[in-house]
C-alpha cells in the first residue's frame, strides 16, 4: 500500500512572515478601570507564528495592562481577543508569561518550578514522563542543566529569569507574554537573555510579545516594534525590523531605527 | 568560645541560686518549705523520673496539646486564608475576631464545663480557643503578603481554586502557619495546667493540685521543672521546624 504522500512544502512555514499564521489577533481592543477611566482603546494587534513583537511605550501609558488583556488575564471592556481563532475567555494553554520578577515559587527546586502547572485541570493532558521530558528540555535551553536541584534562593538573579523562561518554555507555547522580563537585570546580563530570548524563540518556533520601554532592547530583539502611546494609550506607529541577527553587527541600521523611533517618541 | 556555650547558662545558675536563697529563707520563717528547695526537688524528680505516675500525666498532658492544635489549626487555617482572601469576610468579622482574642480562655471554663460536661472535652475547647487566634491572624496577613505575582501565575495557567489555594497559596504562607504554630504552643502550653485543674484526673495541671493536696511539696516543684522544661522543647521543635521550612 502507498502511504499519500504529503508534499514536504506544506510541512514547512513560509519564509515570508505575512503569509504565517495568526496566534494572537486584537482587534479593536480597549480597557477601562473603575476609578481611572479608560487605559487604552481601539487597539488593533496580531501576532503570527515565530514573530517577536516589541510594545514599546514609557512608563504607565497601559503596555502592561494592554499585556494583561491580550494573555486573557483580564477581559477587554471592548473588542475581542482571538487566540489560534479561537475567542479567547481566559489563558490559552498554550501561551506563557514572564514578569519582571522571576516569581520563583521558593519551596519548589528549579525542576519543580519549571514543571509547575503542568499537571493542572486546565491544562492539555499529558503523562508524567512527557512532563518529565519538557521540563528537562526547558532546563537546558536555558543553560541550567545541573541545577535542576537548587532551589530559588540558590539561583543568581540571571539565573532565576532563565529558570522563568524554562517555566514558559515547559508549556511549549506558541506565544510567549513578556513583560519588561529583564528590565531588573545588570547590563551584561540583560545582553545575554536578550541573545537567548532570541535564540529560543527561533528554536521552540513560539511567537513572542515582549513588553519593553528600552529603545535598544526592542530594536536588538524585535522583528516588529509597535509603539504604544497617547492618553488614554493607543498604538501610534509599527516598524517592521528586517535586520539580521545579531545586530549589534548592524550598527548604522540600528541607528537609523533608533533615530526614527525617537522621532516618533517626539511626536506622540 | 567557651563564653558563648556557657552564657545560657548564667541565667539558669543564678535562678537556681535565688531559689535556694528564697528556699532557706522561707524554711527559717516556716519550717514545712525546706521541701521547696533545689535539693529535695531534684531528688523528688529523680524518683518521679524513674516511676510511672509523672510519664503518665506528661503524655496526657502533650496529648491535650496536640488536639487543641489540630482542632485550632482545622478551624483557624481556613478562616485566615478566607480572611486573607475576601475583604468583605474579613471586614466583617475583624472586630469579631478581636474581641474574642482578648478574653482569656480560662474565664470559659465554667461555661465549657457545663456545656461539655466533665472531662478532656472542655479542656479541649479551651486549648483550641487559647491557639486558634495566632493561627488565623498569621494565616491571614501570610495570605496578604503573598507575591501577587504568584497569583497571577496561577490565573496563567488557568488553575482552578482548589489548585491555586493547594499548589500557591498554602506553601506560600506555610512560614507564617508555623510561626502562628509557635505562637500557638506558647499559648496552649500557659493555658494547659490551669484548664487541667478542674474536672479532670490527670495531666500536669492536675498532678500541680494533686502535690499539693498530698502536701508533697517538692513533687510540686518537680512538676514546675518538669512544666518549663517540656514548654522549653515544645517552643525549640516549633522554632526547628520554621528553621527547615524557611532553609529546605
Amino acid at each position: 500500500m502507498n502511504a499519500p504522500l504529503v508534499p514536504v512544502a506544506a510541512l514547512v512555514e513560509p519564509a515570508d512572515p505575512a503569509a504565517r499564521q495568526t496566534v494572537l489577533a486584537a482587534r479593536d481592543v480597549g480597557f477601562a478601570h473603575a476609578g481611572v477611566g479608560t487605559i487604552f482603546e481601539k487597539v488593533s494587534l496580531s501576532i503570527r507564528r515565530r514573530e517577536i513583537v516589541a510594545l514599546l511605550g514609557s512608563s504607565g501609558c497601559g503596555k502592561s495592562t494592554l499585556l494583561r488583556v491580550l494573555a486573557g488575564l483580564e477581559a477587554p471592556a471592548t473588542g475581542d481577543v482571538r487566540f489560534l481563532d479561537q475567542p479567547q475567555t481566559r489563558p490559552h494553554p498554550r501561551s506563557a508569561l514572564v514578569f519582571q520578577q522571576p516569581s520563583l515559587l521558593p519551596w519548589l527546586n528549579l525542576a519543580g518550578n519549571v514543571g509547575f502547572g503542568l499537571d493542572f485541570a486546565h491544562q492539555p493532558a499529558s503523562d508524567q514522563e512527557s512532563r518529565r521530558q519538557r521540563v528537562t528540555a526547558a532546563i537546558e535551553a536555558v543553560g541550567l542543566k545541573g541545577r535542576e536541584g537548587a532551589f530559588p534562593a540558590q539561583l543568581s538573579g540571571g539565573m532565576a529569569q532563565r529558570a522563568a523562561l524554562a517555566r514558559a518554555l515547559a508549556r511549549e507555547p506558541e506565544l510567549l507574554f513578556a513583560d519588561e522580563p529583564f528590565s531588573a537585570l545588570d547590563a551584561i546580563t540583560r545582553a545575554e537573555m536578550q541573545t537567548l530570548l532570541v535564540d529560543l524563540v527561533h528554536r521552540w518556533h513560539t511567537a513572542a510579545l515582549l513588553v519593553t520601554h528600552d529603545i535598544d532592547e526592542a530594536i536588538l530583539v524585535a522583528d516588529r516594534i509597535v509603539l504604544m502611546g497617547g492618553r488614554p494609550g493607543h498604538l501610534v506607529q509599527e516598524w517592521t525590523v528586517d535586520i539580521p541577527h545579531p545586530r549589534e553587527d548592524f550598527p548604522s541600521e540600528v541607528t537609523a531605527l533608533r533615530l526614527s523611533i525617537l522621532g516618533a517618541l517626539r511626536h506622540a | 568560645m567557651v563564653v558563648n556555650v556557657l552564657l545560657p547558662f548564667v541565667g539558669l545558675l543564678a535562678a537556681a541560686l535565688l531559689w535556694a536563697a528564697g528556699a532557706g529563707w522561707l524554711t527559717s520563717v516556716t519550717p514545712i518549705a525546706a521541701s521547696f528547695a533545689p535539693l529535695p526537688t531534684l531528688e523528688a524528680l529523680w524518683l518521679l523520673l524513674q516511676g510511672h505516675d509523672l510519664w503518665e500525666h506528661v503524655a496526657i498532658s502533650l496529648q491535650r496539646v496536640g488536639v487543641g492544635l489540630v482542632i485550632a489549626l482545622v478551624l483557624g487555617i481556613p478562616l485566615g486564608v478566607l480572611t486573607g482572601l475576601s475583604p468583605l469576610f474579613s471586614r466583617s468579622t475583624t472586630p469579631l475576631f478581636q474581641f474574642a482574642r482578648m478574653i482569656s480562655p480560662l474565664s470559659w471554663m465554667p461555661l465549657a464545663v457545663m456545656v461539655l460536661g466533665v472531662g478532656d472535652a472542655p479542656v479541649y475547647f479551651l486549648l483550641a480557643f487559647a491557639a486558634v487566634w495566632p493561627i488565623l491572624l498569621n494565616t491571614a496577613a501570610g495570605v496578604a503578603q503573598l507575591d501577587k505575582n504568584w497569583l497571577l501565575l496561577a490565573r496563567s495557567l488557568s488553575a482552578t481554586r482548589r489548585e491555586t489555594i493547594v499548589h500557591v497559596i498554602l506553601p506560600g504562607i506555610t512560614a507564617q502557619i508555623l510561626t502562628g504554630v509557635r505562637l500557638a504552643i506558647g499559648i496552649i502550653w500557659i493555658v494547659l495546667v490551669p484548664a487541667e485543674m478542674l474536672g479532670v484526673s490527670a495531666g500536669l495541671g492536675y498532678f500541680i493540685l494533686d502535690s499539693r493536696d498530698r502536701l508533697a511539696y517538692s513533687d510540686l516543684m518537680a512538676a514546675i521543672l518538669v512544666i518549663g522544661f517540656l514548654g522549653y522543647l515544645l517552643d525549640h521543635a516549633a522554632r526547628s521546624l520554621h528553621w527547615r521550612w524557611l532553609h529546605a
